[in-house]
């Protein structure tokens, strides 16, 4: 073990103070040591994308990156999306339209989507597919995913729903 | 899957960081950039470096420039960057299109141009690059700063020139001339995945003439690099079907293609085939 | 006879499921979410086979080997037949490693990363011996020997021969012939395994949270291995982040958990990492299958000849054996098709490879690659279209039993296959296709027809032989004070969105809205004894059981409805909440009906108190059916294979979520495309393993699975009490023999044939490369590429 680093996260606008290792990967430290399990780990290699978080508005394999590396930085996860009980509109475009089976990795999925959607919300279809690509599920087949995150980037331009 | 214990330094000039590295480089010590190779590695402990130069925080190592005759490209400059054309010459145009194909979106958000040439995977889509345009690379130790031609860097499956109390600063690819053409082509075995072969042609088109060509190829040597037969067959024809096949076998004959597996040589060279003959399709 | 309500009846509608919202939140909870005090790292071997001469392990570390668990009794499940050999697993390895990842210690710490740390400076010193990894190299004389009970590596062997077959086969027309050659595949769940062993002091009680398909036979299991008292073990399967039955077996991890949390009182979890599941979480479908088919001169198929080899790894799983591939593979590869002679021999071999254990559809997505390749070889050989040659021999008569012995009920094999040839325009198709030859593209088009048994109870697996038999379930309702429903269900869903579908049975029976209803499962202190969630079963099994206890329990909501509302029980009915009766102003909410049947049954002559029933089920098992289609196109430089269009045609009976059954056939037409196209397990021959990382273990992505149009066709089973079939496994079944049958159709004309999956592009090219030359792929004509 080496000697441990005293930082801050702020995940969904609260901070949590904590002290890791250098070697703490940022999805471990948002897991295990701030409590936020939302986030989940399929591969912790930067395959499959289950780990996806928001760090400073970017999505990003919270297992490629050190907790170190995101002190003081602004992170979004999961647990952060809806407002309330008011869930985001991807969430409830993935109840709608059977994104999830096991879910798993499903935040994942929602943190890539709102990550995308709100850097680029005028995406076309086919790059969305491009960045959908970028993670991995096992139950869906990814059709009902890419449905639920076309309906939602719809929605969240502000247009009427689609199909 | 956690990595070894490692000492992190966080520099936030690059003069500290190099002396650093030089203090560290002895026992292990490596440099952290985007990370999205070297964390996966770390995870596997295939790498265990005791110490880690994490030059994240050096601001001018994110700084992008051009005098009109180079583009370069400080090592914290991100893949995504180059989504969008970073100047307006071909040579940015260029680089949008071979940056779409590098991984996967978050991951672009991350990796870095330096740390993908440093890092030196024969597949890599920017080694490819750095290798066709004959980019220049700097490296900064101690010692001073010295550039290494591309064609002197890549030595190998993930070896380069770079000593390794040296650190890739800054790559400078020249700008291209305004009737400059460029097509690139990679096979991979799903959208996102390392190529298996990747080419790009570049070349000027001057009374309907090919001319300063460069062709080269990834993915299927050890390393990236221009493929002079291919070239050769190219230079002062006019683009076409007939010279693109012909400059294709020269490429797929000429590489020492590599073999593994699940992978012959002879399917390496019908990829090189077919990826050096699409690109230059796309030149067209 | 649900419930006459004014509205729609719950079951049918695509209502949105009920395990969502927390699941979209982050609230889930799966194993790997929960603290523990100690973290277990299991060392694991880096050879194929050996004899283990030391385990060095550090100064003062934690580090558990086989010489500390002599009481804890080795896995080791048992076949009656097929001349089944018995092998143990011990729970780390005892003297001798068989395949590369066997865990051999378990080293534990205080965190995961310092157990890590501690797991790299085990050195373990080993004698390697030689290995075996093919199944077919296995069975040859020399082989080396994987287990010494085991002579010759042949561990299960069927065999089947109709009366007659010699006869039958010598009045063959024409005899086809097919060498399928499945490799090997991994489920991979997006959660690896993982498990949480936990002692209490207050009861001395250990619970065991882990990602399981079947908890109550976990706790069986591991309390047996161990020898406590089964009641002192509770085991939860919490959310489980995927299993496709890869979690359905006994993880030999699970059991050195519950030690440990005994033996130190303790808390202590694993958390599999994506490595060690590629390489030690169980593996699929490695099988050489070979067929020969005699045809009569109308193109009949009239006798089949099949020998299968399935490579079943180094031990046997628990509690299916390494039976459950080749006995699969021998019952059901008649499919759906029409013919009276069967003869098949069918051998499980073992190897120095991870062990085999049931994936999603077991052995019948390699049965449906063999049969739909030797479909469309006599459809070539007889000059037929490929949707004649099905159509003249399926089955078309019910109930049909097939020349295994398998009883078919209702089902709709030409219907589905009429419906997708119509859909796809095979005519318009070939059009397009030679088209697209003469610029240089190839495209072709590939069908599969395959029925899908499911929803089998006990009878069927007593046929198999296993020690343990399976089948039946066990659902228990019961309406609180409140009106709340709870249906306490043995099936352990794990994504299948059984807690919607079953709460919608339960709504229609007891006239309440399905968020009433919460369905209990994955903890055996809660859940009755059942079998967990495998094998297309749960909805008929489950959902059979469900429906009967919601039956009983709504036959006594009336009887009591009668009492209060003085009304016959048949002019009552149950809908929104409320017992009204029918055509008056008359009701009384059902909350009250339970408030009154717990707290004032006296004053009801003939009523038994409270309001839980229970519903027990076991069917015969019920065939669903499909038939898939794809059109692909292969790029014949580079050997890719994209697919254009996809096609289902699927008959699951009555359908309770539409949405739900959807997604179950979107699911396992991915992974079956997965199957035919890109993952593969790979070894070298020394069974060093060449895929263990998700860079070299390929799933597909978004980009490699196009949009599946679905068609529905509803036959109602007989077979089953809701009248709805499985068909979970389904998608995996059909869509590899489609894809390889489109691949072979699109490859036609340069007389290459490719039988192997998955059919990568490395494979496709050499087939290619290898036609004589010189190659079609590179002569002068123009638009040849």
């Amino acid at each position: 073990m080496s000697e441990k680093t005293a930082i801050t996260l702020h995940i969904n606008g609260r901070d949590y103070a904590i002290a890791v290792e250098p070697r703490r990967t940022l999805a471990d430290a948002i897991r295990e040591d701030c409590g936020q399990t939302g986030t989940h780990l399929g591969c912790e290699h930067g395959a499959c994308g289950a780990c996806t978080v928001l760090v400073d508005g970017e999505p990003v394999r919270a297992c490629l990156m050190f907790a170190v590396q995101a002190d003081g930085k602004s992170i979004r996860t999961v647990e952060g999306l809806a407002d309330g009980d008011t869930l985001h509109p991807l969430q409830q475009a993935f109840m709608e339209h059977h994104g999830l089976q096991c879910g798993f990795c499903t935040p994942g999925f929602l943190m890539l989507a709102v990550g995308v959607l709100e850097r680029e919300p005028d995406i076309s279809d086919d790059d969305l597919l491009d960045v959908l690509s970028s993670n991995l599920c096992r139950c869906t087949g990814y059709q009902n995913i890419v449905k639920a995150v076309r309906a939602a980037a719809q929605q969240m331009r502000g247009n009427r729903p689609a199909r | 899957m956690k990595p070894a214990p490692f000492i992190r330094h966080v520099p936030k000039t690059l003069d500290e960081a190099v002396r650093i590295l030089g203090a560290v480089a002895a026992e292990e010590g490596r440099v952290l950039a985007g990370g999205q190779s070297l964390v996966p590695i770390m995870a596997f402990r295939l790498a265990k470096p005791a110490h880690l130069v994490d030059i994240n925080e050096i601001a001018e190592l994110g700084r992008m420039s051009n005098d009109g005759k180079m583009l370069r490209i400080g090592a914290l400059v991100r893949h995504a960057a180059f989504h969008k054309p970073v100047v307006d010459n071909p040579l940015g145009h260029l680089l949008a299109a071979v940056a779409r194909a590098i991984a996967h979106y978050p991951i672009r958000l991350r990796g870095t141009f330096c740390g993908s040439l440093a890092h030196a995977d024969p597949s890599a889509e920017w080694c490819l690059v750095a290798a066709t345009l004959d980019a220049t690379l700097v490296a900064h130790s101690t010692r001073g700063a010295r550039t290494i031609a591309a064609r002197d860097f890549f030595q190998g499956i993930m070896t380069t020139a770079l000593a390794e109390d040296e650190l890739l600063a800054e790559v400078r690819l020249p700008l291209l001339a305004p009737d400059t053409r460029f097509g690139f082509n990679k096979f991979s075995r799903r959208a996102g995945d390392f190529a298996m072969s990747a080419a790009l042609a570049v070349y000027r088109l001057q009374d309907g003439k090919m001319t300063d060509v460069h062709l080269g190829v990834g993915g299927a040597e050890p390393s990236p690099r221009r493929i002079p037969e291919a070239e050769a067959v190219l230079a002062g024809q006019a683009p076409g079907d007939t010279v693109f096949r012909a400059a294709a076998e020269a490429a797929a004959q000429a590489v020492e293609a590599m073999e593994d597996h699940q992978t012959s040589a002879d399917y390496r060279r019908d990829l090189v085939r077919a990826v050096v003959r699409r690109a230059l399709e796309q030149s067209a | 006879m649900s419930t006459q309500s004014k509205g729609m009846s719950w079951v049918g509608r695509s209502i949105r499921r009920l395990e969502d919202p927390a699941l979209v939140t982050g609230r889930g909870y799966f194993t790997g979410d929960l603290a523990a005090a100690h973290w277990v790292r299991f060392v694991r071997s880096p050879v194929a086979a050996g004899r283990i001469v030391k385990i060095g392990a550090p100064e003062s570390a934690m580090v558990i080997t086989a010489a500390n668990l002599a009481s804890v009794k080795p896995i080791a499940p048992l076949l009656h037949k097929f001349n089944y050999k018995p092998v143990a697993q011990p729970i780390l390895a005892d003297g001798v490693v068989r395949f590369v990842g066997e865990p051999v210690a378990a080293v534990v710490a205080a965190s995961e990363q310092e157990a890590e740390d501690i797991a790299d400076a085990v050195v373990l010193t080993i004698d390697e011996t030689a290995a075996i990894v093919d199944g077919r190299a296995a069975l040859a004389a020399d082989a080396p020997q994987v287990h010494a009970t085991v002579p010759g590596n042949v561990i299960v062997e069927g065999a089947h021969k109709t009366d007659g077959f010699d006869a039958a086969w010598a009045r063959a027309h024409r005899i086809v012939t097919v060498e399928a050659r499945s490799h090997r595949q991994n489920a991979t769940p997006m959660e690896p395994r993982g498990g949480h062993a936990a002692y209490d002091a207050a009861s001395g009680r250990i619970t065991l949270t882990c990602a399981t398909q079947m908890p109550h036979l976990m706790r069986t299991a591991i309390a047996d291995l161990i020898g406590m008292a089964e009641s002192d073990l509770r085991v939860i399967a919490p959310d489980v982040g995927g299993g496709f039955g890869q979690k359905m077996s006994l993880a030999a991890e699970y059991v050195l958990l519950v030690w440990l949390a005994r033996q130190y009182k303790s808390s202590f979890a694993w958390r599999e990492d994506r490595r060690e599941n590629l390489i030690a979480g169980f593996h699929a479908r490695d099988q050489y299958l070979t067929l020969a088919g005699a045809f009569d001169a109308d193109a009949k198929l009239i006798a089949l000849k099949a020998d299968i080899i399935a490579n079943v790894g180094a031990y046997s799983c628990f509690p299916t054996t390494a039976g459950i591939e080749p006995l699969m593979a021998m019952a059901e590869l008649p499919g759906p098709y029409d013919f009276r002679h069967y003869e098949c021999r069918a051998r499980g071999v073992v190897t120095n490879t991870c062990t085999i254990a049931p994936y999603r559809g077991v052995s019948r997505p390699v049965n449906a690659f063999g049969l739909e390749r030797l479909m469309d070889k006599a459809a070539a050989a007889f000059g037929l279209d490929v949707v004649e040659i099905r159509r003249r021999n399926l089955v078309d008569r019910f109930p049909y039993t097939t020349a295994y012995g398998l009883e078919l009920d209702e089902a709709s094999y030409r219907q589905t296959l009429d419906v997708v040839a119509k859909a796809i325009d095979l005519p318009a198709f070939r059009a397009r296709q030679s088209e697209a030859r003469a610029q240089g593209r190839h495209l072709g088009i590939g069908f599969a027809t395959f029925c899908e048994r499911t929803g089998y109870g006990t009878a069927t697996f007593v046929e198999r032989g296993m020690a343990i038999t399976p089948g039946w379930e066990t659902v228990v309702v019961s309406v609180d004070q409140s009106g709340l429903v709870e249906a306490r269900i043995g099936a352990s869903p794990h994504g299948q969105g059984l807690r919607t579908t079953l709460a919608q049975i339960v709504a229609d029976e007891l006239g309440i809205s399905p968020d009433m209803i919460k369905v209990v499962h994955g903890d055996t202190d809660r859940a009755p004894y059942g079998w967990g969630t495998f094998a297309s079963r749960s909805l008929v099994i489950s959902g059979g059981a469900t429906l009967i206890a919601a039956r009983k329990v709504r036959t006594k909501l009336l009887k009591l409805a009668s009492h209060i509302l003085e009304a016959a029980p048949h002019d009552i009915v149950l809908e929104d909440g409320t017992a009204k009766v029918i055509g008056t102003d008359r009701s009384v909410p059902i909350a009250t009906l339970a408030h009154e049947a717990h707290t004032q049954s006296h004053l009801y002559d003939g009523i038994e108190p409270g309001l839980t029933d229970e519903g027990f089920y076991d069917p015969p098992g019920t065939f669903s059916n499909a038939c898939h289609v794809a059109i692909v196109e292969v790029d014949i430089e580079t050997g890719q294979v994209k697919i254009e269009k996809f096609l289902v045609a699927e008959d699951a009976g009555r359908i309770i979520n539409p949405m739900i059954a959807d997604g179950q056939v979107h699911g396992g037409v991915a992974q079956g495309i997965g199957n035919a196209l890109l993952e593969e397990i790979i070894y070298d021959d020394t069974g060093t393993i060449l895929t263990a990382s998700l860079a070299d273990y390929l799933p597909p992505t978004a980009r490699d699975v196009p949009e599946i149009d679905m068609h529905h066709l509803t036959t109602p089973s007989p077979n089953s009490v809701t009248e709805a079939k499985g068909l979970g496994e389904g998608g995996t079944i059909g869509a590899p023999a489609a894809v390889i049958n489109a691949i072979n159709d699109a490859l036609v004309a340069f007389g290459v044939t490719i039988d192997e999956i998955p059919a990568t592009p490395q494979r496709i090219r050499a087939a290619l490369r290898n036609l004589s030359s010189p190659s079609p792929l590179w002569g002068a004509e123009k638009g040849g590429v």
